[in-house]
């Protein structure tokens, strides 16, 4: 029989209509797996198939197109009955009392839940250095990050814990983290997924996506994942129609395909290694007939300025809910006021780059500064988006790399959060513009693997996933050296710090 | 560039309580972020309108009609400190 780590998605669902594999087989396969994790990838791990219907009374039919295909879902996404913390003190422990859609929709098109993947806390950081559950290790080489905030679904993936994986993109969350770990992230277009039960950190940039092993997964998992929602969710588009249209990519040629490429984004700090991975990979575009044309995207390098304003001031306003009233834990404060019991609460619950974007929200919100940085930065995502569109008058696509330096090492950046907000600066810009994105892994630098990101105008998925598709088979990329190093014995103890299922 | 009294007042603003030991390191590394961020201020943005969301001309609202909430015991569920119906607090004067 085959390996049923060895298969993606689509393969898996398939091996499964036929029968050739049972869902109990390959849910334990995993299961085994991501128990043995070395990487620190999950919070949470499913005891068995039933603990992974995640508040369902039974799984769905064998007829559904993702019947028994075990998912890894970032720990922001609410499910009922499972621990849920965003990866922060301030909510471990927390046990939804619902399932967010974009999770829903995927357990109706038959998939279980294997477990709850480490994060950045509340998605904010792009190493998951940030995390109450301790950092997540590459599979790669286990003394660099995975990127982040996505980082335990990422390095999930990478390391064969998990088929494929569910994460949140609001600066480049799915696409970076997919990029440090070498396996293929797609935010798609701001609004196509449901929001609901995604704990929130910055509404207007939000997006859920999923990481896999390749771009045909990433297709199918999409369209699961922007299935109608209730009539009361008004967090999507209502992009459901459309979405159910999204082909499983089959393009081997890309004639005629207009790839733009920013020269603004391919500057200063951009690793030598990367380039030449990043050029590469366009030579290889063309030789499949695409054109590749330089373009302008003349704000683009205010991204990061707009992004570390505008995120930070949406979430000094989504976490105000964290108060140590409804939900969560609550600081002792003996015989003190209830002022104190929210200050205290947040400060003891809150990690330290939560605490900082807070307060700089806070402060870029507050009277005084609110023109000169909150209202600016809004401007400047105006100039943003009109950039994005002017250049699709001429694009099809938009490639830059999808981060400018491969997995660096664990600590490096702690300690200088411009540092390692500089992460972001090639990921930002189609954030703040609200367009689909994905990153598929283009070759190797020093070992370590290298992201390639095509963006296209809104709605554009399913040309992003065809054009990813006919590179990603010339590429040729080996993603196996990650799932090698992966944990060999299925029985050793599990990593520390998870919650107990 | 912001110096304690700032973080102080952002701090309060924030409902967020920082220890004495805690302020000085705020203060520079907002400072730090801050500097950085500056470079929105050499834009031309004069008539530029903010853009708050990049689908507000898409975005649906659901129809005004009383629906089902959460039931009161399953709201109250994961709550650190409930009575039979409602949340507990300490008294805002205390």
């Amino acid at each position: 029989m085959t390996d049923p780590i060895s298969l993606s998605v689509v393969e898996a669902a398939s091996a499964l209509r036929r029968g050739d594999l049972s869902q109990d087989e390959l849910f334990t396969a995993y299961r085994d797996r991501a128990a043995a994790d070395d990487t620190n990838s999950f919070t949470w791990l499913a005891d068995d198939l039933q603990a992974g219907l995640g508040g369902r009374d039974a799984a769905p039919g064998t007829d559904r197109p993702l019947a028994g295909v075990p998912l890894a879902v970032k720990d922001l996404f609410c499910v009922t009955g499972v621990p849920t913390a965003s990866a922060s003190n301030l909510l471990r422990g927390y046990r939804p009392p619902y399932t967010a859609t974009a999770i829903d929709r995927l357990q109706h098109e038959g998939a279980t839940i294997l477990g709850k993947t480490n994060q950045d806390e509340f998605a904010m950081g792009s190493s998951n250095e940030n995390s109450a559950f301790g950092p997540v290790l590459n599979p790669w080489d286990r003394t660099k990050v995975p990127g982040g905030s996505s980082g335990g679904s990422a390095a999930a993936v990478a390391a064969g814990l998990a088929p494929a994986a569910i994460g949140t993109d609001t600066g480049g969350s799915v696409r970076q983290p997919a990029a440090l770990c070498g396996v293929v992230g797609l935010k798609p277009t701001y609004g196509t997924v449901s929001r609901y039960g995604m704990i929130a950190f910055a509404s207007s940039l939000d997006q859920a996506g999923p990481i896999t092993r390749n771009v045909a997964d990433a297709a199918v998992l999409f369209r699961a994942m922007t299935g109608p929602a209730d009539r009361n969710d008004m967090t999507s588009i209502g992009w459901a129609g459309q979405a159910a249209g999204i082909e499983v990519p089959s393009a081997e040629r890309l004639d005629g395909v207009r790839i733009g490429v920013p020269t603004e984004l391919l500057g200063e700090g951009v690793e030598p290694g990367v380039r030449a991975s990043f050029d590469a990979a366009l030579a290889r575009a063309e030789e499949l007939g695409a054109t590749v044309v330089p373009i302008d995207l003349p704000h683009a390098r205010h991204a990061l300025s707009a992004y570390y304003l505008l995120a930070p001031a949406e979430a000094s306003s989504n976490l105000a809910r964290f108060d140590g009233v409804r939900y969560g834990n609550r600081a002792d404060i003996g015989d003190g006021g209830l002022v104190e019991l929210y200050t205290r609460t947040r400060h003891d619950g809150f990690g330290p780059e939560v605490k900082r974007r807070i307060m700089l929200g806070t402060y870029a919100l507050s009277s005084g500064f609110y023109d000169a940085y909150y209202r600016r930065a809004q401007q400047t995502r105006t100039k943003i988006v009109e950039d994005f569109a002017a250049a699709h008058r001429d694009v099809d696509l938009i490639a830059t790399p999808t981060s400018p330096t491969v997995a660096w090492g664990l600590g490096e950046r702690t300690d200088d959060p411009v540092a390692m907000y500089q992460a972001d600066v090639t990921t930002l810009p189609q954030s703040l513009a609200g367009v689909p994105a994905i990153s598929i892994p283009c070759g190797l630098s020093d070992g370590l693997p290298v992201g390639l990101q095509l963006s296209g105008a809104a709605f554009s998925e399913q040309r992003i996933l065809d054009a990813a598709h006919a590179l990603e088979q010339v590429l040729g990329f080996d993603a196996s050296p990650a799932r090698r190093r992966g944990p060999a014995a299925p029985d050793a103890p599990a990593a520390t710090g998870k919650d107990a299922a | 560039m912001i110096d304690r009294d700032t973080v102080l007042h952002v701090a309060t603003l924030s409902r967020l309580e920082l220890r004495d030991d805690e302020i000085e390191p705020m203060a520079r590394e907002l400072s730090a972020v801050l500097g950085h961020l500056e470079t929105i201020g050499e834009l031309d943005l004069d008539g530029v309108e903010p853009t708050t969301t990049v689908v507000e001309d898409r975005s649906p609202l659901r129809a005004d009609e009383p629906h089902r909430s959460l039931p009161r015991e399953v709201a109250l569920r994961e709550a650190p400190d409930a009575s039979d119906d409602g949340f507990r607090v300490p008294s805002p004067q205390a």
